[in-house]
């Protein structure tokens, strides 16, 4: 090991008798200066120009989606942005948004879970019919919906990763099945009701009254997050690295702040933090926090960007993507029991495949990339607050459900067009 | 040199089905030394880089890693032993941000979780990033955003970041300018003195004519002869490239062309 860190001098003797040297020299000399630093407003500035033209939207589409369908309900029904409507929203998205963010972790992949709907009944009839009609314990029947749910994760993704079948054909093939299985597991009774005991009959009935509760949840989240930024920021100036001004993360801060206190107030106003939205919210923060912040969620997202390159810097792309999918499955389970608990029953409509359109649906109008590579836990939270808000409005001023469709049909379809667009610039601007 | 090479290939053999892309194979590289790889298209070159690198390893043959045996069957085998490289087709996530390529599969973390500023103060550390990429971007830009000059001075970057001791390119000066391709000849020279082993593959004999001390010349997936480069005309090397025999010039004016005039 010779002088590791001073290799500066090329040597004279190796470098003899080399006509490049010179010329390499020359140009040596000639080289460009660096780019100095540009002030805080004006490099926030352009940071926004260049991701409006590089098509890094973030959250800014459906944010403005779920804005619009806001506005245009209430101005048709004003019970719409009523206490009692949001919250009933609240809790409805919990559900089919715990799949959506199941979903998240393989779409990120680049791939797609259709048996998300099936697996999310299977498992609920399985829960259902240990603890209600064998009485077995209700965390045993829960553990085993949940294992289940990874077990099938699991296999469908061995199947793809390793076996090498689409993932769209073995989880088209699980569609079918674990429907399948589903009615057989339910047996003749066909529905089975779960009364109103347990836990899980409570996950989405418990509200939460209490202000102190609300606002102090509120003032946390915030809090959190500011402190959180506000450190890295340090940090960064300190390291000498660019850091973000201090009115962009004021003005992130506030866009934290607003809908927490917001929701705060309109829960507070009606009965309360649901239960149910509290534990959705965990699992979103959680999960997103292991995407962005973990070697694990890493190695998704590169995996979603290019597989062969991922597979090339030593990431197991197999055990990778067998766990994506058994993410899938779990929180297909886990978005079930909420589900039953909503109806608090089990029945042969549990798990429909409107659920599982409902579930990618939420996850794409939330602006996960159908290509890989891009989108977070938030998108499902977002989508699937559109897509509920949609279907609640439409339940509001009388509309049928196929008019319902039709709208939600044209969301997703822009929010494609849109990640189809903002794809196809990244491109252009690739080899500008 | 002294001592055993740091590595040493015998026998390589691979095939894609009925195509027998590499046939017996043998190569050594010193460390302080720079191997040019040449051959023309097809000839073999970037699959023998795939071999060494574990992204396609070879179907037979033994691969000596200082004297000592090894297997490579995946890329992790490389890593662990020491060997970086960079693919001609580059391989960087373009969705994920140049410090995320940079670092991707040998993250630094702390508790578990990824130090971002860490990572991100050694990405600006980094010598290719500062003199390859013209106008060097921001490092948090995702990599579909940069320039083919800027993305392969990423992935030389990337190959460089873990300190390799051998150290393999695949065609790295493609996307280069006059400019850069000057200053990242001066790397590689520095990288030599620091005693890495470098095996630069290159289509460019002006390349390799400056900064390789030997050139192992490859003609239809097999050897075709060994050059000392300093004494080595360019000639002798192309001759060998094109199968032509050693006498290229002579055959040249015996054309049957020239006898029709
Ligand atoms: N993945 C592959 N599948 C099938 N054939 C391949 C593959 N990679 C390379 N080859 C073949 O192997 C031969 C050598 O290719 P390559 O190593 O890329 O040559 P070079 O890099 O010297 O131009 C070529 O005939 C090429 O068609
Ligand atoms: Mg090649």
């Amino acid at each position: 090991m010779k002088g590791a860190d001073a290799p500066g001098d090329a040597g004279g003797a190796k470098a003899a008798g080399r006509p490049a040297e010179a010329t390499r020299a020359a140009v040596r000399r000639g080289g460009g200066p660096g780019d100095p630093g540009r002030p805080g407003l004006r490099r926030g500035l352009r940071s926004l120009r260049d991701r409006l033209r590089s098509g890094r939207l973030g959250a800014l589409p459906v944010v403005v989606s779920l804005l619009v369908t806001w506005i245009v309900f209430q101005s048709l029904n004003h019970n719409f942005l009523s206490p009692r409507n949001l919250s009933d929203i609240c809790v409805d998205i919990v559900g089919p948004g715990l799949v959506a963010v199941g979903i998240v972790f393989v779409l990120l992949l680049g791939e797609v879970d259709l048996s998300v709907g099936s697996v999310s009944g299977l498992t609920a009839a399985i829960f259902a019919v240990m603890y209600v009609n064998h009485g077995v314990p209700e965390w045993l029947a829960i553990v085993s919906a949940l294992l289940t749910g990874a077990a099938i994760g699991s296999l469908q993704g061995f199947l793809f990763a390793r076996v090498g079948v689409p993932a769209f054909v073995v989880t088209l093939a699980g569609l079918l099945a674990w429907n399948g299985l589903m009615l057989y597991v339910l047996g003749a009774s066909g529905t089975i009701d779960l009364g109103n005991h347990g836990l899980v009959a409570e996950l989405s009935g418990r509200y939460l009254h209490s202000a102190v509760l609300a606002y102090g949840l509120a003032a946390l989240g915030t809090g959190i997050y500011f402190v959180m930024t506000y450190r890295d920021n340090r940090a960064r100036t300190r390291a000498g690295m660019a850091a973000l001004p201090m009115w962009e993360i004021a003005e992130r801060t506030a866009g934290i702040a607003v809908p927490s206190f917001a929701a705060a107030w309109v829960l507070e106003d009606f009965r309360g933090v649901p239960l149910a939205l509290l534990v959705f919210l965990a699992f979103v923060v959680g999960l997103d926090f292991v995407l962005r912040r973990t070697t694990y969620g890493r190695r998704i997202l590169a995996i979603g960007g290019d597989a062969e390159a991922a597979r090339r810097s030593g990431i197991n792309v197999v055990w990778t993507r067998v766990s994506a999918f058994a993410m899938s499955g779990t929180l297909a389970a886990i978005g079930g029991l909420f589900l039953t608990s909503r109806v608090a029953s089990v029945g042969q409509t549990s798990g429909s495949t409107t659920l599982l359109i409902n579930a990618i649906a939420a996850a794409i109008i939330g602006g996960v990339s159908l290509f890989g590579g891009r989108g977070t836990t938030w998108s499902a939270l977002l989508g699937i607050l559109v897509i509920q808000s949609i279907a609640s409005g439409m339940v509001l001023i009388g509309l049928q459900t196929a008019v319902q469709y039709m709208v939600t049909g044209g969301v997703l379809l822009g929010a494609v067009i849109l990640d189809s667009l903002s794809r196809r610039s990244q491109k252009v601007h690739g080899r500008a | 040199m002294s001592g055993a090479p740091v590595l040493a290939l015998h026998g390589i053999c691979k095939r894609f089905g009925a195509v027998q892309a590499l046939t017996d194979i043998e190569l050594e590289i010193h460390a302080g030394q720079v191997v040019a790889l040449v051959g023309d298209n097809g000839a073999g070159k970037s699959t023998l880089l795939k071999a060494i690198t574990g992204v396609g390893p070879a179907d037979a043959g033994v691969i000596e890693w200082r004297g000592r045996p090894v297997r490579i069957q995946r890329p992790r085998d490389a890593q662990e032993l020491g060997i970086a490289g960079v693919y001609q087709d580059l391989a960087l996530c373009e969705n994920l941000d140049v410090v995320g390529n940079l670092f991707l599969g040998h993250e630094i973390t702390r508790a578990g979780v990824l130090d971002e500023i860490a990572m991100e103060r050694r990405a600006l550390e980094l010598e290719p990033l500062a003199i390859l990429a013209k106008h060097p971007p921001s490092v948090r830009v995702p990599v579909a955003t940069l320039s083919a000059g800027q993305r392969q001075s990423v992935a030389i970057g990337r190959a460089i970041l873990s300190r390799p001791e051998l150290l393999v390119l695949d065609e790295p000066t493609a996307a280069l300018g006059i400019e850069q391709t000057a200053q990242f000849l001066d790397l590689i020279d520095r990288l030599r003195d620091r005693g890495t082993a470098i095996m630069l593959i290159s289509h460019n004999l002006g390349d390799v004519k400056a900064v390789a001390d030997q050139a192992a010349v490859l003609r239809h997936g097999r050897n075709n002869g060994f050059f000392d480069v300093p004494s080595t005309t360019h000639e002798q090397i192309v001759s060998s490239i094109t199968g032509a025999t050693d006498n290229a010039v002579t055959q040249r004016t015996t054309k049957p062309w020239e006898d029709m005039l």
